[in-house]
């Protein structure tokens, strides 16, 4: 059912965990649709310098989450922002139709941690204003 | 471990030694169709006539009642519509429940296309059948109730004896799918107070392919296939004479081991149940007391359980799962759903089913992975 790349993701995922004081974080999903996706970035002049994951979710879910952080590490804001759920499941070898909302989820998490991350900026923005 | 420990006995199970053995001779010798007259035509019939009185035995019925199908599902199509079709003259109103297989639960929808209605009967917390919300769908032209006897999912053993009386006081056909009670509790279809029963071979180490219909004398499903006149016409096709032996043996074993397996098995489950709440929090288990004792479902709270799953199967174990991960739909297993648990807890539920051949070391092997499979998920997890 799985490539192996995706049990390989699944089994020994990559920067998983909750990460102390992140630039951004986006949270996506209902565990009531059996998965959830919270994904912490750090940003430093405009480079993720670092990302972790927690995913409430199926092995799909697990993998996707495991292989995107893997994929937009290093990468600029506007790079991670190009990235699409089709470029998350080529990379995993593919994905059962089924299960591709599971990189769908992936994607939309990344952006809304950038989003989160862009609103905590302005924010800082406009109190160095005041 | 190389050898699967096999905990998914509610789906498939092994076919026993013996019945294969048996099965055997009727592929490569004993071939003859046993609708014709020579010598080994004859043998046919004789094997196939011989198979339905051992069974007639098991069921306490007249062995002209039992009929040979292809699967449990073929069973409950054939008893649920053919009772309906047969009978809409007297009434066009099925009730059912919430937790039946899909067997059911589409026959019944497929029937609401044809110009019949229908009412679902909910469950309690427990998984069992609320019998007073039952009594209360009950209609002038209800003609059919159809109630399983254990639940697939759960093991949860509903009250056929009680559901059976009601209906037979009031001459509404019943019909349970007894699909997960056959080896684990009494067919006796008298006792049961059932006008029909379902069986399917391959949950009790007969192969696929092979299921079996009680109806009580008098009644007459129409039948779903256009044929010959096997099987009284009910079911024509060629009798499929080695699984038909095979299921006729399968089911003797079943019983006249039974006392050794309940004593075996409930141990095993008891062991089981006590080593997942003894080492992992936060577990929420799914199975009554009253049920089968093969079957144990739990959820884990704050993981799903297809990676539940996967995970185990790395370690050579095979367990199912209510998650809607696995179902192809987004929506999680309507049994659980219908026991009043929220999402997660559907997502998150795992379902061990034992049988004859499950060892006490294969459960000890189990509990501590689960373990460990619980633990490293929930580090994944979001919710701890």
């Amino acid at each position: 059912m799985y490539s192996q790349t995706v049990m390989d993701h699944f089994r020994n995922p990559h920067n998983v965990g909750k990460m102390e004081n992140p630039s951004g974080v986006g949270k996506v999903g209902n565990p009531q649709c059996g998965d959830e996706m919270v994904i912490y970035i750090k940003v430093e002049n405009n480079v993720i310098v670092d990302v972790t994951f927690e995913t409430f979710g199926c092995v799909a879910a697990i993998a996707s989450s495991s292989m995107t952080t893997d994929m937009i590490k290093g990468k600029t804001i506007e790079e991670a922002l190009g990235l699409s759920n089709k470029d998350v499941a080529d990379k995993l070898g593919g994905l059962p139709p089924v299960k591709m909302h599971c990189s769908v989820l992936a994607e939309e998490g990344i952006k809304a941690a950038i989003e989160d991350y862009r609103k905590r900026e302005e924010e800082k923005n406009n109190e160095q204003k005041i | 471990m190389e050898k699967t420990i096999y905990l998914d006995n509610n789906a498939t199970t092994r076919v026993d030694d013996t019945v294969a053995g048996e099965m055997l001779k009727y592929f490569t010798e004993e071939y003859g169709n046993p609708s014709s007259l020579y010598s080994i035509g004859a043998k046919a019939r004789t094997v196939v006539e011989d198979a339905r009185k051992r069974v007639a035995v098991l069921l306490n019925c007249e062995p002209r009642d039992v009929f040979f199908t292809g699967s449990g599902t073929e069973s409950d199509n054939l008893a649920i519509k053919g009772v309906a079709r047969r009978y809409k003259n007297k009434g066009t109103h099925i009730i059912t429940t919430a937790i039946e297989h899909h067997a059911v639960l589409k026959s019944v929808e497929q029937l609401s296309k044809e110009g019949f209605t229908y009412d679902i009967a909910r469950v309690g917390e427990d998984g069992i059948v609320d019998i007073e919300h039952l009594k209360s769908l009950i209609k002038p032209d209800t003609i059919l109730i159809s109630v399983m006897y254990a639940n697939n999912e759960t093991g949860a053993i509903q009250p056929i004896e009680e559901i059976g009386k009601i209906a037979k006081e009031r001459g509404i056909y019943f019909h349970t799918d007894a699909v997960q009670g056959a080896g684990k509790l009494s067919l006796n279809v008298k006792e049961l107070n059932v006008d029909l029963l379902s069986l399917s071979g391959h949950k009790f180490h007969a192969p696929k392919g092979v299921g079996i219909l009680y109806k009580r004398t008098g009644i007459n499903p129409t039948p779903l296939l256009s044929g010959g006149h096997q099987e009284l016409a009910v079911r024509p096709s060629t009798e499929n004479v080695p699984y038909i032996a095979g299921i006729a043996s399968a089911l003797e074993i079943a019983y006249r081991d039974i006392e050794v397996h309940r004593e075996k098995q409930s141990a095993l489950k008891k062991r089981l149940k006590a080593g997942l709440l003894k080492n992992i929090d936060k577990v929420v288990v799914n199975t009554p007391e009253k049920s089968v004792f093969n079957t144990l479902n739990v959820s884990f709270v704050g993981i799903e359980g297809e990676s539940i799953l996967f995970t185990l199967d790395s370690f050579g174990i095979a367990v199912s799962t209510g998650s809607a991960c696995t179902s192809g739909s987004l929506e999680p297993s309507h049994v659980i759903m219908a026991m009043g648990r929220d999402h997660t807890t559907c997502h998150g539920s795992v379902r061990f089913s034992l049988s004859k051949y499950t060892t006490e070391e294969e459960i000890d092997y189990t509990i501590e992975r689960v373990r460990e499979t619980v633990e490293k998920i929930r580090k994944i997890s979001p919710y701890k």
